[in-house]
């Protein structure tokens, strides 16, 4: 096992889920109640220190009971690596930890995870919509059960009623 | 044109006095001094760019002086793909400019969506501005949007000014 995944679940052991390593890049699994705490850990701590967050992103499974998992990135700058962490939620309570507190960057990127994806974040200081308008209502446009085409909100032209004919 | 020559000047005996249609006067006046709205999407805008500069030169056609505002602008080229979300601002825009006014749709983007057959583009620009002229192409080069513009000419040439004509903007139009 990759060594930064060995230190997490020595830290961590009922947190720790799993690791996957390919070319280098460890990519550890947690369970949701363990994230901000392990990412607090990745954070903070003098030997792990990472201080860059890469990116927040999200992957829909739709046959697994735990449906969603929601994909963090970090770097760190100083020790030139890098680490994936991994949480899994099910659809009917697909919530999990912000991490904004931790990383000031995640801020948009949790934002647009939650605009795509439909995954709310705990403590997030402004969860809205950034790509989508406010007022978006079809749902998520990235999950796999959303149609390519949408539900008709692109045809849709409320603007031009003001337009004398 | 149909221009009558009525005098000729008293010293060379060139041309002096030209009568001819005022509409034609007006239209050759618009048709030559087309200025276009800045208005890129997508990597359209990047040959319409090319096109400006200097290997190209859109100026020879009357079209170059591009404008940043709506206000000063009789053309608006609406250059790459158009997302739901842009759409009010494009028509926004549109509303702003000063008639007469004119809008090439350039590129597949633009004229139908081209790929995009997604949730968020809008497929063609044409169903919230009337569109005079389509350029073909993904991206059009620079000969392609001259000819849209060279047709655009042609058509401005064709318009009645001093008689009321039937509204052609046509907004609910669906494909």
């Amino acid at each position: 096992m990759h060594q930064l995944a060995q230190q997490i679940q020595d830290e961590f052991p009922a947190g720790f889920v799993g690791a996957t390593e390919w070319r280098g890049d460890v990519a550890v699994t947690v369970t949701r109640d363990a994230l901000h705490s392990i990412a607090e850990f990745l954070r903070n701590e003098p030997g792990m220190d990472f201080d860059y967050i890469v990116h927040v992103s999200s992957v829909d499974w739709p046959d697994d009971e735990k449906r969603f998992e929601v994909v963090w990135e970090f770097y760190s700058i100083r020790k030139r690596r890098r680490i994936r962490l991994k949480t899994r939620v099910p659809e009917s309570d697909c919530i999990v930890d912000s991490l904004t507190d931790l990383w000031r960057g995640a801020d948009f990127m949790e934002r647009e995870v939650y605009d795509m994806m439909g995954i709310r974040f705990r403590n997030h200081p402004d969860l809205r919509r950034i790509l989508m308008p406010d007022d978006y209502t079809e749902g998520y446009p990235l999950r796999k059960d959303f149609p390519l085409r949408g539900k008709g909100w692109r045809d849709t032209f409320e603007f031009l009623d003001e337009v004398p004919q | 044109m149909g221009l009558i020559q009525l005098g000729r000047h008293d010293k060379d005996g060139a041309p002096d006095v030209i009568t001819g249609s005022l509409e034609k006067a007006v239209n050759w006046a618009r048709k030559g001094s087309l200025w276009p709205m800045t208005f890129g999407l997508a990597c359209c805008a990047i040959e319409m760019m090319a096109a400006v500069s200097s290997r190209y030169d859109m100026d020879r056609f009357g079209a170059g002086v591009f404008r940043g505002s709506p206000r000063q602008s009789d053309l608006m080229i609406v250059a790459g793909t158009v997302c739901r979300r842009m759409a009010p601002v494009i028509r926004k825009i549109y509303d702003q400019m000063p008639e007469p006014k004119y809008v090439i749709s350039m590129g597949s983007c633009a004229t139908s969506g081209n790929i995009y057959d997604s949730y968020s583009v809008v497929q063609g620009v044409d169903r919230f501005v009337p569109v005079d002229i389509y350029v073909p192409g993904c991206p059009p080069t620079p000969e392609a949007l001259f000819d849209g513009i060279l047709k655009l000419q042609e058509r401005i040439m064709q318009k009645r000014v001093f008689v009321s004509q039937p509204n052609e903007v046509k907004t609910n139009f669906k494909v």
